[in-house]
């Protein structure tokens, strides 16, 4: 497994694989307080939120408001578990909250949102805001000459709304080679598989009509990740560029990975622990 | 199909007398203002003034530049303008990132596609994080005969409803060039409905010292029998009815309220405690705007006077030439006039 590049404290030597499998348990860990959570879509997205945050994001995790970092948007705020889970192996939230997840009182809500938690870029959830809100941070940093990058984290569902395709013109139009869209493809959403309730396909089609540099790729092959998001990186054009991630929701936890997925797994209160343990078998050097 | 419930409007009998027929006038109009002299493009002349001591504010609008008198700062500032095309989501979106980024984004369109298209983009990117984007449109209220498609009677209704949204009904010329510096200088979002193309310049006329003051309601005109509390161009309506009606031997006073959210109770109530005939005067449904913020205002505190609200129907309204409109649904100066006349 490669190491990350990008220098962000003494774990940097932390394979990413490890990161991922740190992500995937602090998430069940959240899971666990709550007897719920969005576990399917962080257990699945694991892998491209580590190589993120520990190869391809610039940021001080001692200063998430940092003016040089890259921005990283959470578009699907019910994925903010994920989220937490990453932004507390980055050192950004202290882990010692995370049994705070959903419970009153807590900087980590069910659904992420700005206001709440330290690293949180935007509040997502009503979902097909986030790509916009990228573009015009985007044409922010140009008008700063600043060279940091904006990330938007994406849903296959979120794709069925009309926002989506006029940020992607927009994006293309303003010609924002500063703005990176992860689109995270594990075909669920709240009423089944996203391809049977409005097909986003001919997926990478689209995105390079609309403008776009477009890679689609295995989100749970960490070096595929880690080189499509160097690839969105070094793109000579002056265009944004998209990533699809094909991700299996509840990566890493067989017995789940096998249940009938839907867009909220249903967890029985002695499975979560269940299901640390078998993650914990597959432990990564 | 059929459904007897559906609005078929080709079947009604004609309401309007032929000789008394006029033609739609275009989009881009001005609204007529007999008598007053008026200033060309105040909101984008404004704009553009301010902008030029302030490097962080920025335009965006929706196709709609000329209609909205961004065009005046599109000229100025090309480099500080954003054409957003046809697509009032990703403006809104985009101009709540630039204002992440530090900037102070006037976005223009019209009230329709603002507070019906882009209102939940305008709630959760904007208002719920409370960000600095002005958001000012034209074609409030009943001010186009292009019927309901273009006709925002429930803009007021529906961004009062907001937290954290800062609301403005600009009277004239002299409310929209001075509201552009308020509105920058407020540290969160606004609306701002606004009037285009050649403005009357009506407040000054009444009240020569006359400033605009963010949440701030003004005495335009004295009177001892009636109260007018208005905003938007309904005051210019209030004060030409309130001289027909002194004709009369009716006094009436004008109690200006340019700041519909957060209104100024304190005057409101002050003003409404003298014992005189309150009515209230808006270019808007008669759900949810001024008036009825107004009636809840008085409630609350335990003042009652007689309670009259000049505003347009809760229906959608007629396609036509606006004067014709303006008399069908009560907002022009004769029929403002009117009705005060009789309710005294």
């Amino acid at each position: 497994m490669m190491k990350p590049t990008s220098a962000i404290g003494p774990l940097s030597n932390v394979s990413l694989a490890r990161r991922a499998w740190n992500i995937r348990r602090k998430a069940l860990l959240m899971g666990e307080v709550q007897g719920q959570g969005y576990i399917g879509q962080a257990l699945g997205v694991a892998d491209v939120l580590a190589a993120s945050y520990f190869h391809a994001l610039n940021y001080r995790p001692d200063d998430p408001e940092w003016e040089g970092r890259d921005r990283f948007l959470l578009s699907i705020g019910h994925y903010a578990i994920a989220l937490y889970a990453v932004l507390m192996e980055a050192g950004i939230l202290p882990e010692d909250e995370l049994e705070t997840y959903g419970m009153d009182d807590s900087r980590m809500p069910m659904s992420g949102m700005a206001s709440y938690t330290p690293g949180m870029e935007i509040t997502g959830g009503s979902l097909g805001h986030g790509l916009g809100i990228a573009v015009g941070m985007a044409m922010g940093l140009k008008r700063k000459n600043s060279s940091s990058f904006v990330y938007n984290l994406m849903s296959d569902g979120e794709l069925g709304e009309g926002s989506t395709w006029e940020a992607a013109m927009a994006g293309a139009h303003h010609k924002l080679d500063n703005l990176i869209c992860l689109i995270d493809f594990n075909n669920q959403q709240a009423d089944g598989k996203s391809t049977e309730m409005l097909s986003s396909e001919p997926l990478e089609a689209k995105w390079e009509a609309f403008g776009w540099h477009v890679q689609r790729v295995d989100g749970n092959d960490m070096e595929a990740v880690v080189a499509a998001l160097d690839a969105a990186r070094a793109v000579a054009e002056s265009k944004p560029r998209a990533i699809v991630f094909d991700t299996r929701m509840c990566k890493g936890v067989p017995f789940l990975e096998t249940r009938e997925i839907t867009h909220f797994v249903r967890v029985e209160p002695d499975e979560w622990s269940k299901a640390l343990a078998v993650l914990e078998e597959g432990t990564p050097a | 199909m059929t459904r007897a419930s559906m609005s078929r409007k080709y079947e009604r009998r004609a309401t309007i007398a032929p000789e008394n027929r006029i033609a739609t006038s275009a989009m881009i109009a001005s609204l007529a203002a007999e008598g007053y002299d008026t200033e060309p493009a105040p909101f984008g002349h404004a704009l553009v003034e301010l902008a030029n001591e302030r490097p962080e504010i920025v335009g965006l609008t929706a196709d709609l530049a000329k209609y909205t008198d961004l065009h005046i700062f599109a000229e100025a500032m090309p480099d500080r303008f954003y054409q957003m095309g046809m697509a009032e989501q990703v403006m809104i979106s985009a101009a709540a990132g630039l204002a992440r980024e530090g900037f102070v984004p006037f976005a223009t369109t019209y009230a329709v596609f603002a507070s019906r298209r882009a209102y939940d983009f305008i709630a959760m990117a904007i208002a719920e994080e409370n960000l600095p984007v002005k958001i000012c449109c034209a074609l409030p209220g009943l001010t186009t005969g292009y019927g309901p498609s273009h006709q925002a009677t429930e803009d007021l209704a529906i961004f009062r409803g907001l937290p954290n949204m800062t609301i403005i009904d600009p009277c004239d010329a002299v409310d929209i060039r001075q509201s552009v510096r308020a509105m920058a200088d407020h540290d969160g979002p606004v609306y701002s409905r606004l009037l285009r193309g050649k403005v009357p310049a009506v407040l000054t006329r009444y009240k020569p010292e006359y400033t605009f003051e963010l949440g701030r309601a003004q005495v335009i005109r004295e009177g001892k029998d009636v109260l007018v509390v208005s905003s938007g161009f309904m005051t210019m309506r209030a004060l030409d009815a309130a001289e027909v009606l002194a004709q009369d031997g009716i006094d009436v006073a004008v109690l200006h309220s340019p700041t519909i959210k957060p209104l100024d109770t304190e005057t409101i109530l002050e003003q409404a405690g003298k014992g005189r005939l309150l009515v209230t005067a808006e270019n808007h449904t008669i759900v949810g705007g001024l008036g009825e913020a107004v009636a809840a205002v008085l409630l609350r505190a335990g003042v009652t006077p007689t309670f009259c609200q000049i505003a347009l129907p809760d229906e959608f309204l007629e396609a036509g030439a606006l004067p014709t409109l303006h008399d069908l649904y009560g907002i022009s100066v004769e029929k403002v006039a009117e009705q005060i006349r009789s309710w005294i």
